[in-house]
């Protein structure tokens, strides 16, 4: 009689929708909390252990070495030329993205322009093509000899350069692959940015006697501060995780010169089966990406009161 | 007026410079890979075959084995967009619209996995598929793919448009909760599951890092995988990496140019999320 009457009020709607909320959030819930959480949590403890490739074979092998394997990377001089060439990539390319996406999205929201739809198509067809082939193809292009950036530049009277081959040059390669492969989707943020600007501020704007430059600076670039916010974030943390171009194109060399943390983390952990290294470099690099997101997050409030 | 068509000229012409930058790389690839042997190997290097053949692409099937390869790709990377499409619709649906405890509290704390670089959950999430003895197969790669916190968030985002009174009137009617999300929900939220299904099933296939950790044996290689590795050994024959790499592209290509509407509306929503 009792657990009837609970039973009855228990079945209101409220627990119906209650129940049912849970049971769809479930399989995703456990998906993410199982393939992702758990071995986030886990990486940090693999990071405070000797895991190679004898605890691989047998897990019994495993001993808790604390902090050494921090310590070790910070006196390891790849670890340094890791870092520094993956700041130089996202420092570099980073920005030069953000630029190149934004002139787009200002030329493709001219008003004069016509063929609007195919214009952007063609600008960001390069983002969906599949990063290993087209990095492999930007091999090919820049062949010293046969390639066509040489052929371009000596056009013009520039001494060919050994783009790959030379540790000046193989970074800026990878950078220019990356702008070209990349700039169009925050294009597209621009561009839905940009139409987002009230059209009576480039209005008023006009009648007090400002030009195109002017408006572009005190109208346009103000209102799109949250946009060029949210692409900065995003690129940089996208650019921090630098991998595949290296990995196709210059295995890192010539010389460590394209060597990122992410490679390097590769190579320690699937290569030479240093897993507790490998957790170490990545757990950096995890903190790295989140200072860095912070410190973008504290200019944006700066500079929007 | 005269200067106005000055500007005007001036932006065509940077339009179209840009154009072609952004397209001559996949134009020469693709010219590249008709060239008969050799050709692309030449000063001054050439853009279009003067004798077109197809000898690279029958090599890349017959000799180079890529048509495993893109079946490979092919099952991974729809079993991932389908799969996704039903867990990540359910969950997004239920945090906008089905009240139950702790729902908000659950829901930022999974928003905190979005700063997350994926690269720290790699090394464990190995040693953990090894163990359920999913690695070098096709569900090592498609398990992690399956729930998405961005997928969620996209779909939240749309579901919260719904309105409770559509939903309540279901409910009125005796409806369960399962017949509400097919018949209504799922419906209502067409265009953002076309959206998602795009987006995920370019990603999965242009993946490499994954499915190059957890596919050791060359017979399960997804197209980046195979190409990045036969580059290794075929890094002299430009005419079939060409080719191998149009066999590559051009599924992603041909589905992002027929359904691009979706796509890009996608791109558009994912910047709402920061």
């Amino acid at each position: 009689m009792t657990a009837g009457v609970v039973q009855v009020a228990a079945k209101t709607p409220e627990w119906r929708a209650g129940r049912a909320g849970w049971l769809f959030v479930a399989p995703a819930l456990v998906l993410i909390a199982v393939f992702f959480f758990l071995p986030v949590a886990a990486s940090l403890l693999l990071s405070i252990t000797d895991f190679d490739l004898y605890s691989v074979a047998n897990p019994a092998n495993v001993r808790i070495v604390g902090g050494r394997n921090y310590v070790d990377l910070l006196h390891n001089p790849t670890f340094w030329l890791a870092l520094k060439n993956t700041f130089y990539f996202a420092l570099i390319g980073g920005p030069l993205t953000v630029a190149t996406s934004l002139g787009a999205a200002l030329l493709l929201n001219a008003k004069v322009v016509r063929f609007k739809t195919f214009f952007r198509t063609i600008y960001f067809l390069p983002f969906v093509t599949t990063l290993v082939a087209v990095a492999i193809v930007w091999r090919y292009l820049y062949h010293p000899q046969y390639g066509f950036f040489n052929y371009a530049l000596g056009a013009i009277g520039i001494h060919p350069i050994d783009w790959l081959g030379d540790p000046h040059w193989a970074m800026p390669a990878i950078i220019l692959l990356a702008v070209w492969k990349n700039f169009g989707y925050n294009m597209l943020i621009f561009i839905a940015g940009l139409q987002s600007v009230p059209v009576d501020l480039y209005e008023a704007a006009s009648l007090d006697g400002a030009g195109a430059v002017r408006q572009f600076w005190h109208v346009t670039l103000p209102n799109l501060a949250p946009t060029f916010f949210f692409v900065g974030v995003v690129t940089m943390i996208g650019y921090f995780q630098l991998f595949a171009e290296p990995y196709v194109m210059t295995t890192g060399g010539p010389l460590g010169a394209t060597k990122s943390l992410v490679l390097f983390m590769y190579e320690e952990g699937f290569r030479w089966w240093r897993l507790g290294v490998a957790a170490s470099i990545a757990f950096l690099l995890f903190l790295i990406i989140l200072g860095w997101t912070a410190i973008q997050l504290r200019l944006e409030r700066r500079l929007a009161r | 007026m005269k200067r106005l068509r000055v500007t005007t000229v001036l932006l065509y012409a940077a339009l179209i410079i840009g154009a072609l930058l952004s397209i001559f790389p996949i134009l020469w690839m693709i010219s590249a890979s008709f060239m008969p042997t050799g050709m692309a190997n030449t000063f001054p290097p050439r853009l279009i075959p003067d004798h077109p053949t197809l000898q690279h692409y029958r090599d890349v099937f017959t000799r180079l084995n890529m048509g495993r390869y893109l079946l490979n790709s092919g099952i991974i990377a729809t079993v991932v967009t389908v799969l996704s499409l039903v867990v990540n619709s359910m969950a997004g649906y239920a945090f906008a619209k089905l009240r139950f405890r702790g729902r908000d509290p659950l829901f930022r704390a999974m928003s905190t996995g979005l700063v997350i670089p994926v690269q720290v959950a790699m090394l464990p999430l190995f040693l953990l598929l090894k163990s359920l003895g999913l690695i070098n197969s096709y569900w090592g790669v498609i398990v992690p793919g399956m729930a998405s916190i961005f997928g969620i968030f996209l779909i939240r985002q749309y579901a919260i448009s719904i309105p409770d009174d559509l939903l309540d009137a279901a409910r009125i009617d005796g409806a369960s909760e399962g017949r509400i999300y097919r018949s209504i929900v799922l419906p209502t939220i067409t265009p953002i599951l076309a959206t998602l299904a795009i987006w995920t099933f370019l990603s999965t296939w242009n993946d490499f890092m994954w499915p190059l950790i957890v596919l050791s044996d060359e017979r399960r290689y997804t197209l980046p995988v195979a190409l990045a590795s036969l580059v290794g050994e075929h890094v002299q024959d430009t005419e079939l990496m060409m080719a191998g790499s149009v066999l590559t592209v051009l599924p992603v290509v041909i589905v992002f140019l027929f359904l691009q509407r979706y796509y890009i509306q996608g791109v558009m929503a994912g910047s709402v999320k920061g």
